[in-house]
């Protein structure tokens, strides 16, 4: 038995090791999505230019925009001249923001009267507006702070808040996660329905089953050459996570390693599944692709939060495991937490895994009556 | 030699809802025959085929295959038989070496046996230099004995060949046809479907299937003289009329 299973995973081994493409998933893709993901997609501005209306033109509004620029975060284009030119600079896609200061400004801000900063941003992108926004905002406390060197009032309500478990607000600390949980779900579950389908397309699957292997080391066989491989990305992944964007790993090293086979385990039962309901590998592609891949990236709460989603789309979310395996890296590597914490998660991806090895044996069993 | 009853087959049937694909089917076929299962396409001939090898299970009926019930003993049956499809069955990304050992492998042969199994497939069909070549590279042809010779890597009893010469040119068909004599000769048995009438006058005996019975049965001569025809196409299409 030992033998034949063997026999049969050196034979996988070779469809992988002489099918660019397959590599190409195998590898090229984690990489690309990890360096992708830390280098490119960032919420954090470096020199975003804007305009200034300055109304002041006094000593104090100078310091004002000097502060501003002083941060790194910011970058004066323009100097405008009325309210018209607001939006013109904003039409052409170079500013990304204007800040108008009032007249009076340095007698007001030392006389400690109201001041009404004007700041517009371009709402067409408004991900970024918001970031921006805040980056102003804690920008002017922080001049406030610096020139007027006076105690807080003392009936004010001062919120100080800390970000705990990510102070830096890194981005990293989103997207390792969320790439090791959408890699994972690529690899094992696309792939895997992508051979089980090669091998029904070029007529091999039916030869398997005349022999006397049996249906169920059949798909052993298949999987577990991808089984081994992804997790072997997974690893990858957490190093370069730790060693490239300083994620860190806070919780127990084999609970985490636990957590991803279990994962593993998930995507496959689920490509499995997948394969039980085509025919050709491009059906195949087709369904991990726009099945998966799409949902399990917008819908898992790695890009958008799934708490501000319409009701429905919640619960889709809710029924993708990589939302659960989010959750639980998150837990294990960033906020440490032991099995204790993630006993819900965990039991709702072992429940999906049998539900969908049931449904494929289902699928399977009527093939054969 | 010619006793031995290997498949034998007892009103089979075959049901999907209302549509009896195989209705109550009866035969049998003796050890060392070429026994050709025709039939137009949806006539029954794939189900009925699958029927016997242990891919599908019978609605009713009974029948054995190897000296085995086709209903409750059908993993026994695959130890004993070879299978080829008109797909070639073959892995395209592996060498010829690779193909052998792996069908070897997983029929459950030792080491020392496919090592004596490759040599003696890759002489008997010259095939010996392109041994470590990707089977991708062989011309359509030697791909077809190679996938049929891969088929029997185990010493099976009985050879199912399901089309075996689809889409392949005359040349090529009468090789292989030369391959399944040299099997039979050996005492295997070989049940063969096919398309093509000329080739049913090479088998021993021929059954025609019209829309899930069989409807006639015997040796190409007996059938044409029976059905007063010149040769099987005749005698096919006064069947399927």
């Amino acid at each position: 038995m030992v033998k034949v299973f063997w026999a049969f995973v050196k034979k996988e081994f070779y469809h992988i090791l002489r099918d660019k493409r397959t590599l190409l998933i195998l590898f090229g893709m984690p990489l690309a999505q990890v360096l992708i993901f830390g280098y490119a997609v960032t919420n954090e501005f470096r020199d975003a230019e804007i305009d200034v209306l300055d109304y002041a033109k006094d000593e104090t509004s100078e310091q004002y925009i000097n502060h501003l620029q002083s941060s790194g975060n910011f970058r004066v284009r323009r100097i405008l001249a009325s309210q018209n030119e607001v939006e013109e600079g904003m039409k052409g896609g170079k500013t990304k923001l204007v800040v108008s200061i009032p007249e009076n400004f340095s007698e007001d801000f030392y006389a400690g009267n109201p001041i009404k900063i004007q700041v517009v941003t371009d709402g067409s992108d408004p991900n970024n507006a918001n970031t921006l926004v805040q980056y102003l905002t804690e920008m002017t406390q922080s001049f406030q702070r610096l020139k007027r060197n006076e105690v807080p009032n003392p009936y004010s309500i001062q919120v100080a808040s800390r970000m705990m478990y990510n102070p830096q607000l890194a981005s990293a600390y989103n997207f390792v996660p969320g790439t090791i949980a959408l890699i994972l779900l690529i690899i094992c579950a696309m792939l895997t329905s992508l051979t089980i389908a090669k091998e029904k397309e070029i007529g091999t699957m039916e030869i398997l089953l005349v022999s006397p292997l049996s249906p169920l080391l059949i798909i052993l066989g298949k999987v577990a050459p991808y089984a081994l491989l992804s997790f072997v990305n997974a690893v990858i992944v957490i190093l370069i996570g730790f060693f490239v964007f300083e994620v860190p790993v806070l919780g127990n090293t084999l609970l985490l390693l636990g957590m991803c086979f279990l994962y593993v385990l998930t995507a496959l039962s689920l490509g499995i599944f997948i394969s039980t309901t085509v025919k050709t590998q491009q059906e195949a592609m087709m369904k991990s692709l726009m099945g998966l891949m799409m949902p399990s990236m917008l819908l898992s709460g790695f890009i958008f939060p799934l708490a501000s989603m319409p009701v429905i789309l919640e619960y889709i979310g809710k029924i993708i495991p990589a939302t659960y395996f989010i959750r639980i890296l998150k837990g294990v590597m960033l906020r440490g937490v032991g099995l204790n914490f993630i006993l819900f998660e965990v039991g709702v991806l072992l429940v999906m895994t049998l539900g969908f090895l049931l449904l494929s044996w289902r699928n399977f069993k009527i093939r054969l009556e | 030699m010619r006793n031995d009853k290997v498949i034998q087959v007892e009103a089979l049937t075959k049901q999907f809802g209302d549509f009896k694909a195989v209705d109550h089917i009866s035969f049998h076929v003796e050890k060392g025959e070429i026994f050709g299962f025709l039939g137009a396409n949806g006539a029954g001939k794939t189900t009925a085929m699958r029927m016997l090898t242990g891919l599908s299970k019978p609605s009713s009926g009974k029948g054995t295959v190897a000296g085995f019930d086709v209903l409750k003993e059908s993993e026994r049956i695959k130890e004993r038989i070879g299978y080829m499809s008109q797909k070639f069955s073959l892995y395209e990304d592996l060498t010829v070496k690779e193909n052998i050992r792996f069908y070897g492998g997983i029929y459950g042969l030792s080491k020392n046996q496919i090592e004596i199994k490759t040599s003696q497939i890759l002489q008997e069909l010259n095939l010996s230099e392109v041994g470590s070549k990707l089977v991708r590279s062989l011309p359509l042809g030697w791909k077809q004995r190679l996938a049929f010779a891969v088929s029997m890597v185990h010493d099976p009893e009985i050879v199912f060949l399901d089309e075996p010469t689809g889409g392949v040119d005359p040349n090529v068909r009468r090789q292989f046809w030369e391959a399944i004599y040299q099997a039979a000769e050996l005492g295997r048995t070989i049940f063969v479907t096919t398309h093509y009438m000329d080739e049913a006058e090479y088998c021993d005996r021929v059954s025609i299937m019209v829309s899930g019975k069989i409807e006639a049965l015997d040796t190409p001569d007996n059938l044409k003289e029976t059905f007063k025809a010149e040769s099987m196409d005749e005698v096919f299409l006064k069947l399927a009329r």
